[in-house]
């Protein structure tokens, strides 16, 4: 008797029950896309703020003191400490050494670069420029895994009207570099000229030519821009390195960040060390490298925080307001379906139906609604996040199995208490008042 | 009595008697106009925040004399006029001095007030609150060993004694400089500002706008965009946006389709009256205005209740995430009236134009 009521009932209503299936799809639908896209934005957020470029920066423990004006550099690199370039793979292999998405290494030279000006007879200009030795996409190795890395990553927004040079020079003595925008401004330099550098009687003579035109925003666009190897030759310190600065995924700071980590106990000291901070990131560096100093570079590292807590949170409100309008429409879907069918309820309470049966009868129907309505709903969430992600933010949405129970745990939530009133009023109908057709 | 008025009484006979479903309708109409206008809303305000919130990046604009030439006196005050509230200008100077030692080292003149208003992300010890105290970068301490120690700088042969009152690191290259405030430091270098730091809300092209006037009033300056800062943030802020828009057009498409369903049963729910109403002469005209006006004053009513909850619920929210009320936006009113009563209109008339075609009879006779 109750499944030949429950089939005819879906039988009989078959437009009645569509429509209140589509609206438990599309509700589960909207809050699976809601949680998934929310559950997933830190992460893919955190990998677009690395767009304002390096948060960490490593130099050598022994201090020099730089002096720089409006990205002038007023003092000879000769003195001074040196990182060593072939410990930089090293960064890849700390504890958090996958959150690093890359780093790009410095050495500036002062040289004096010879200016052929095409053949004016005073004959070549020199002009006494920084030289700027870097990775721009070098290939590394760091155990089993290679990875590419240098400037091209960590700092997206420098860009280059021309191509980008090697990272490996030939043989031959002639380098490509970059030249910032304002140094080839001044000196009248095109992509494809050459300039010279270096002693010739020392047999240190490089020529160099240009392959793009640098505009970086910064310093760099005073200054030519070439392969690190070069600058090490030029300044005659193979190995070495000025800064290094790094590019890392990192979690916003709070309380436990702020703390000072040698003040803490072991065991936090070990959560401190295991949270991707941009600070315990720096912990890890200096362990790596015992002669070197790694710092946060806050006003990238401190805003980074502040703007994902932001928009993260702004997340997680509309999901709720989602999640609130699913429970509506469910909501609603299930309250006609009550509605249409008050004189059935009456009929089946007047012939002794009792408040639980009649209960019964509507959860069940309810529960097949949402089974199967859910499934769909849920299948099309997963499907509409992967469509957001995918437009938003150009690769596809990572949904952790742990997310499944508490995504259908969620659906179940919002059918059960989107039921919860049609249910109640169901159970309480008055038989007399629905026959009588006054209600 | 006059067709109106009979119009007017049955409308709200069917308004107070079938009150339950006269509330759900209700109900579904409000909750959601509440939730687009809250959306909505949000969407709108949440530009200006999440603009307002990429400020802490620090400044955006940097105003630079050219070689060779000095800025007008009065730079500071107009490139202020210019901002009108949209943000913060700080004049910095630079010199290049060196220490009694003969170590060199970069000194930098500052208003300090500003200056900590735009670099929200300095982590300073004290701040300097008294004439001739300097604020000193983390590593420029380290180098100079100072303990404690007052400053001895020489700047073209002029020497400025002046107290630490904190330390400052950045992690940047701030670290490697002194910093000190404006008059002590005109007055020990006798050097104007020769750089404008500028932080201005609003996307790239406001921003493009604001380095064009700039431009144009200071030829003797250059002024350029952080590029680091303003590209970075167009693009964190083109994609929340865009994840902003596609939940809020699914939530809106949500709660249309509530609404939708609760309005087209509840008409069929009534073919009866409509069917009697014809059985008794009404025209279809008579009859569909009838339904009509019913459905566009509970969508009007709906509306309005819907509205004043969005615009609550969107205050929360900016509350909750910004620490900063959300303003009402009466702009986006008419569009959730008018869509309201839109919709609630089309899901009146379409199932009634579709029951027209069934004879009264039929309908009455309960088949």
């Amino acid at each position: 008797m109750f499944f030949r009521l429950i089939y005819q009932s879906f039988y009989r209503q078959r437009r009645n029950k569509l429509l209140a299936g589509i609206a438990i799809v599309f509700g589960v639908a909207v809050a699976t896309a809601m949680i998934a896209v929310a559950t997933d934005i830190g992460d893919k957020m955190n990998r677009e703020l690395r767009a304002y470029g390096p948060n960490i920066v490593v130099y050598p423990q022994e201090e020099t003191l730089g002096v720089e004006i409006g990205g002038v550099n007023l003092k000879p690199i000769t003195s001074g400490a040196f990182l060593k370039e072939s410990d930089l793979p090293k960064l890849k292999g700390i504890f958090w050494g996958h959150s690093i998405t890359g780093f790009a290494p410095f050495l500036p030279v002062n040289v004096n670069a010879a200016i052929d000006n095409g053949g004016a007879e005073a004959g070549p200009v020199t002009v006494p420029v920084e030289l700027i030795g870097t990775y721009f996409s070098k290939t590394m190795r760091f155990g089993k895994d290679d990875f590419v890395t240098g400037v091209r990553n960590v700092y997206p927004w420098w860009s280059v009207q021309g191509a980008w040079p090697q990272d490996d020079r030939p043989a031959k003595n002639q380098v490509e570099v970059l030249a910032g925008v304002q140094f080839a401004n001044e000196h009248h330099l095109n992509v494809g000229d050459t300039l010279r550098v270096g002693e010739r009687e020392l047999g240190r003579e490089f020529e160099l030519k240009i392959s793009g035109v640098l505009n970086s925003g910064g310093p760099q666009d005073r200054a030519l821009v070439g392969p690190l190897a070069l600058a090490q030759e030029i300044a005659g310190q193979p190995d070495a390195v000025r800064e290094v600065y790094v590019s890392a995924l990192t979690k916003p700071e709070d309380a436990l960040a702020r703390r000072n980590p040698s003040t803490m106990s072991p065991a936090m000291h070990d959560r401190w060390y295991c949270s991707p901070y941009a600070n315990s990131i720096a912990f890890q560096i200096n362990e790596a490298l015992p002669y070197a100093h790694a710092e946060q570079i806050r006003q990238v590292a401190q805003n980074e925080g502040s703007v994902l807590a932001r928009i993260n949170g702004l997340m997680w409100l509309v999901t709720l307001a989602a999640l609130l309008a699913a429970v509506l429409a469910v909501s609603a879907a299930m309250m006609n379906t009550l509605m249409a069918r008050r004189r059935e309820i009456g009929l089946m309470k007047a012939l002794g139906a009792t408040r639980t049966s009649v209960a019964a009868l509507f959860l069940a129907e309810g529960a097949i609604l949402a089974v199967v309505g859910g499934g769909a709903g849920f299948a099309l969430g997963i499907f509409l996040a992967q469509r957001i992600s995918l437009s938003i933010f150009g690769s596809a949405i990572h949904v952790e199995a742990a997310l499944f129970p508490v995504v259908l745990l969620v659906s179940f939530l919002i059918l059960l208490l989107g039921s919860a009133f049609a249910l109640q009023r169901a159970a309480r109908l008055d038989p007399t008042i629905v026959l009588r057709g006054d209600a | 009595m006059r067709p109106a008025k009979i119009l007017l009484r049955l409308m709200l006979r069917s308004a107070t008697v079938r009150r339950g479903r006269a509330v759900i309708t209700l109900i579904a109409v409000a909750v959601a106009a509440a939730v687009t206008t809250a959306m909505l809303n949000l969407y709108v305000d949440m530009q200006a925040k999440l603009h307002h919130e990429f400020r802490s990046y620090g400044p955006n604009v940097v105003l630079t004399a050219k070689d060779g030439s000095s800025l007008p006196a009065d730079v500071l005050a107009r490139v202020d006029r210019e901002l009108a509230d949209r943000g913060t200008a700080v004049p910095v100077t630079y010199a290049a001095a060196r220490t009694p030692q003969g170590e060199p080292v970069v000194a930098v003149g500052i208003d300090m007030e500003r200056a900590r208003k735009l670099n929200s992300w300095w982590s300073v010890t004290a701040w300097p609150s008294v004439p001739n105290s300097a604020l000193i970068g983390s590593r420029a301490q380290a180098a100079l060993s100072l303990d404690g120690q007052p400053l001895d700088l020489i700047f073209d042969g002029r020497l400025l004694h002046a107290s630490i009152a904190g330390t400052l690191r950045t992690g940047g290259p701030e670290d490697n400089r002194v910093y000190l405030s404006q008059p002590d430091f005109s007055a020990w270098t006798r050097l104007q500002p020769s750089v404008i730091e500028i932080a201005v809300a609003g996307g790239p092209r406001e921003i493009q706008e604001f380095i064009g006037k700039l431009a144009a009033q200071f030829p003797a300056a250059e002024v350029q965009p952080v590029r680091q800062i303003v590209e970075a943030e167009a693009r964190v802020f083109d994609k929340t946006r865009s994840a902003l828009l596609a939940s809020v057009a699914l939530i809106i498409a949500t709660s249309f389709l509530c609404v939708l369903a609760t309005l087209t049963s509840s008409v069929l729910d009534r073919r009866k009256d409509f069917a009697v109403m014809k059985a008794l002469g009404a025209t279809q005209v008579m009859a569909s205005l009838l339904f009509a006006g019913e459905s566009a004053t509970l969508g009007a009513a709906g509306a309005l209740l819907g509205y004043m909850t969005g615009i609550g619920v969107a205050a929360l929210i900016g509350r909750i995430n910004f620490h900063a009320g959300v303003e009402p936006r009466w702009a986006v009113f008419p569009a959730i009236f008018a869509g309201s009563v839109a919709l609630t209109l089309v899901t009146a008339i379409v199932p009634i134009t579709m029951l027209n075609r069934i004879q009264p009879a039929v309908i009455l006779k309960g088949e």
